[in-house]
């Protein structure tokens, strides 16, 4: 994600729990319902498993385990962001999907230097909103280790 | 002669990359040659009609020019079309639009841009053969001297008479691409007097490569095959024109009949045969195509179903419509996706050439054998094979067989057989590499292992790691370094390239009786018969082509084989019992095997086994869908597809199931990361 300057940021802001995340705009394809997942063998906890999308077979991602929290239990009020990185695509599954936001590139915050409860990496930077905090998540993090942890 | 036609093409590269080229091999080759040329004097005029050849016509000259086999002279052969001496050729321009056809004659002279531009003359010509008839004239006046050659420029020029009850426009269509990229001009009428010299001239030439050409196409069609810049189709080229190099091997025989003399009459009579029609299509657009036909069939299956739920029974009407769509969609898919299968014979036939040239290069004897050639697999795999199977067969041959001496010592015969199969199996196209030679010196391995350090010295290994061992890294036992192999990349990258199509490559090596090296490659894009299945309540595919048999344990059918192991009884063999829930972790126990079914599975190593399954819904022919492309390679499972009502089940990858249950941890494909 390019940050320069003045430069506006589009985020697509999410809950899990109670709390608040989001991740680029440009990164998200689309956003869908639950509907019951496909469990892959062999794979790390938070990979739910795939999902019919449209003729393509996507991985969906349970976020809330992801981010070291309680691992979610799906019904149908839960939602997929369906988001593409580096030519991949995934769907996260969170429990709803709260806003769009505008939010100028200089007011994020990078995480604080904190304890590893949840996995810094994950967290590219934190933005005030209104007495509210989301967390950019940094959707490259949450790729790359698919694949060693799966392997 | 194949030899001959392997070196010009070496020489060819050579000349056209900076390369060397092997000294000896050429003159010892053109030795061989002469030699053969004093027996049957005839038959040497081919080699130099190889040179004239239409297409790319530097890189095939230059240099065969400065060779002693080009004694016999360069000199123009004017290539003569199937009609070629025919006497409806030399009616006057009058008799010929009396008979409603008018002449034309073309000049056309490409500049090398036309080359550049990917364009070729033959191909134009080719073209143009479908407008009329043709008589081409090649000049090759403008070729300079060797030394002066650019060897990407363009020096031929081509006089045309083309006989056709077309008007000009349809000539001046054949070139419409290239018309900026060549001297073009086409006139009403014949310039009979030039061609009349030059068709004289011609008929001057000795004739005699079209028996010989003919033979060489019986012998061995391989070496017409469509490689465009092997030689060996320039050979047929300068006899049929035009046709010969991508024509399928149905046309050069076709081809042959017309061109030797005694046959020419009916030839001409019998007319010249149509080459089937291509056009040539984006990739792209293919695969985009296939996408959306898949997405059809489950779209289409997902709505029979939905109709099946909504109103049992339903009206007959619907469910008549529904039944022609599904068979209208299977026959879709089915035209689809032969559009990307292609048979595995054109990268087959390039082995042959590999074969030949590492055998003379190490002295040895060896007959290459195939099967399986029509097997079909996608494009893509095609395309991505020939790499890793010229390195298997460079390391059969150099490594695997041994010299005559040796084998004649041992017993065998002189001749060693490489024998590359390919078939489907489980859904995946199976390439054995097998040879009748000396096997994977374990011992040597070993030791050669431990030297470079990828093993500690006390490692105890099974010989299957052993074997395995060679697809390390850096890993190479030859002793002297040499063209072929010990340069220490070899198995290695097989194996990578191998994995990179979603592969697997297998080694059987038996001392003294030889090697069968096994890939294992999916059919990408393929659609796949499988037995619908449900496992610890989800559903899974497991390929039909795997199944033996389907069987119902029997409590007194189950034996106890160890603290876990069970076998099942089947007809007096004892074969191991696999619960499949519990190998994918699906359960955390093992099921009761008689509360199951059991399919008899035979896998890649020929083994049997009996996958427990808890029930079978059905079978059903299911799209391959891959799970590499979002994620990851799911160890245990093939692929995944979309079932009817929309869900995606996982293709069960029996292979790696039974090496799974052969105590190999799932995961790790080798387990050389382990020991090593």
């Amino acid at each position: 994600m390019r940050v320069s300057g003045n430069d506006m940021c589009e985020l697509i802001a999410f809950t899990i729990g109670e709390q608040e995340f989001c991740v680029e705009v440009m990164a998200v394809r689309e956003i869908r319902g639950w509907t019951p997942a496909t469990p892959l063998p062999h794979s790390p906890g938070y990979v739910r498993g795939v999902i019919n999308l449209r003729g393509v077979v996507l991985p969906v991602m349970d976020m809330s385990l992801r981010l070291g929290m309680e691992p979610t239990d799906p019904s149908q009020r839960h939602v997929i962001i369906v988001i593409q990185v580096g030519g991949q695509l995934v769907g996260l599954l969170v429990d709803a999907v709260s806003d769009i936001l505008m939010v100028p590139a200089a007011s994020i915050q990078p995480p604080p230097d904190m304890s590893k409860e949840m996995d810094r990496d994950f967290v590219q930077g934190i933005i005030p909103i209104e007495g509210r905090m989301v967390c950019l998540i940094q959707l490259n993090a949450l790729f790359g280790t698919i694949e060693s942890e799966a392997a | 002669m194949l030899k001959s036609a392997d070196v010009l093409a070496d020489l060819t590269a050579a000349s056209r990359d900076g390369g060397s080229v092997d000294k000896s091999r050429t003159s010892d080759l053109v030795k061989e040659l002469e030699a053969f040329a004093k027996g049957t004097p005839l038959p040497v005029a081919a080699p130099v009609a190889e040179p004239v050849r239409q297409e790319a016509p530097v890189a095939v000259a230059a240099p065969a020019a400065p060779e002693p086999t080009d004694d016999a002279g360069f000199q123009p052969v004017p290539f003569s079309f199937d009609d070629f001496g025919d006497e409806a050729d030399e009616a006057t321009p009058a008799e010929a639009e009396g008979g409603g056809r008018s002449v034309f004659t073309v000049r056309f002279k490409p500049r090398s841009d036309l080359y550049a531009k990917g364009n070729e003359a033959v191909l134009l010509m080719r073209d143009l053969a479908k407008v009329g008839d043709l008589q081409v004239i090649c000049e090759i006046d403008a070729l300079p001297p060797i030394d002066q050659l650019d060897p990407e420029g363009a020096y031929f020029s081509w006089l045309i008479r083309v006989e056709t009850d077309k008007d000009e426009d349809a000539i001046r269509h054949v070139f419409e691409f290239a018309e900026w990229d060549c001297l073009f001009e086409v006139k009403p009428g014949a310039d009979e007097a030039l061609f009349s010299v030059h068709t004289a001239s011609g008929e001057d030439l000795p004739m005699a490569p079209v028996p010989f050409d003919l033979s060489m196409l019986d012998e061995e069609p391989a070496a017409a095959a469509p490689v465009a810049d092997a030689p060996a189709p320039a050979v047929v080229a300068a006899v049929s024109v035009e046709e010969a190099p991508l024509a399928p091997p149905s046309l050069p025989r076709a081809e042959k009949a017309i061109a030797a003399e005694a046959e020419k009459k009916e030839a001409a009579v019998a007319g010249v045969p149509a080459a089937p029609q291509t056009i040539r299509v984006d990739l792209d657009r293919v695969d985009r195509l296939i996408n959306l036909v898949g997405e059809l069939v489950i779209n289409q299956a997902m709505l029979a179903q939905s109709v099946v739920e909504n109103e049992s029974g339903g009206s007959s009407a619907i469910n008549l419509g529904l039944e022609e769509l599904q068979q209208l969609t299977r026959e879709i898919q089915d035209s689809v996706m032969a559009i990307r299968a292609q048979p595995v014979k054109p990268v087959f036939q390039r082995m042959g050439r590999i074969v030949r040239e590492i055998a003379d290069m190490t002295g040895k004897n060896v007959r290459l054998v195939t099967e399986g050639e029509n097997t079909e697999v996608d494009k893509t795999v095609i395309d991505k094979l020939a790499e890793p199977l010229t390195h298997m067969i460079r390391n059969a041959v150099d490594h695997g067989l041994e010299t005559p001496e040796k084998r004649l010592a041992l017993g065998k015969n002189a001749e060693g057989v490489l024998r590359l199969t390919a078939k489907h199996r489980s859904g995946r196209i199976v390439i054995e590499i097998a040879d009748d030679g000396a096997g994977i010196n374990r011992e040597r391995v070993r030791s050669k292992a431990i030297e470079n350090g990828l093993i500690a010295p006390d490692a105890n290994l099974s010989d299957e790691d052993i074997d395995n061992l060679i697809f390390h890294p850096g890993f190479s036992t030859a002793e002297k370094l040499s063209d072929i192999s010990g340069r220490g990349v070899g198995m290695d990258v097989v194996k990578r390239s191998i994995q990179q199509l979603g592969g697997r490559i297998s080694i059987t090596s038996k001392p003294g009786k030889g090697s069968i090296f096994t890939m294992s490659l999916p059919l990408t894009l393929a659609v796949l018969d499988g037995m619908v299945v449900t496992v610890a309540n989800q559903t899974l595919v497991v390929p039909l082509t795997a199944i033996v048999e389907t069987l119902q344990p029997e409590k007194q059918d189950i034996h106890a084989f160890g603290p876990t192991q069970r076998l099942i009884a089947i007809r007096d063999t004892f074969c191991p019992l696999v619960d499949v829930g519990h190998i994918l972790n699906f359960r955390s126990y093992l099921a009761n095997p008689i509360d199951g079914v059991a399919l008899l599975v035979e896998s890649e190593g020929g083994g049997q086994r009996a996958l427990m399954v808890d029930a079978i819904q059905g079978q059903r022919q299911v799209v391959i869908k891959s799970l590499e492309a979002n994620y990851t390679n799911v160890p245990g499972i093939a692929a995944a597809t979309i079932l009817g009502d929309g869900r995606v089940a996982l293709i069960l990858d029996v292979d790696a199931v039974v090496t799974a249950s052969r105590g190999h941890a799932l995961s790790s494909e080798m387990t050389l990361s382990a020991t090593g």
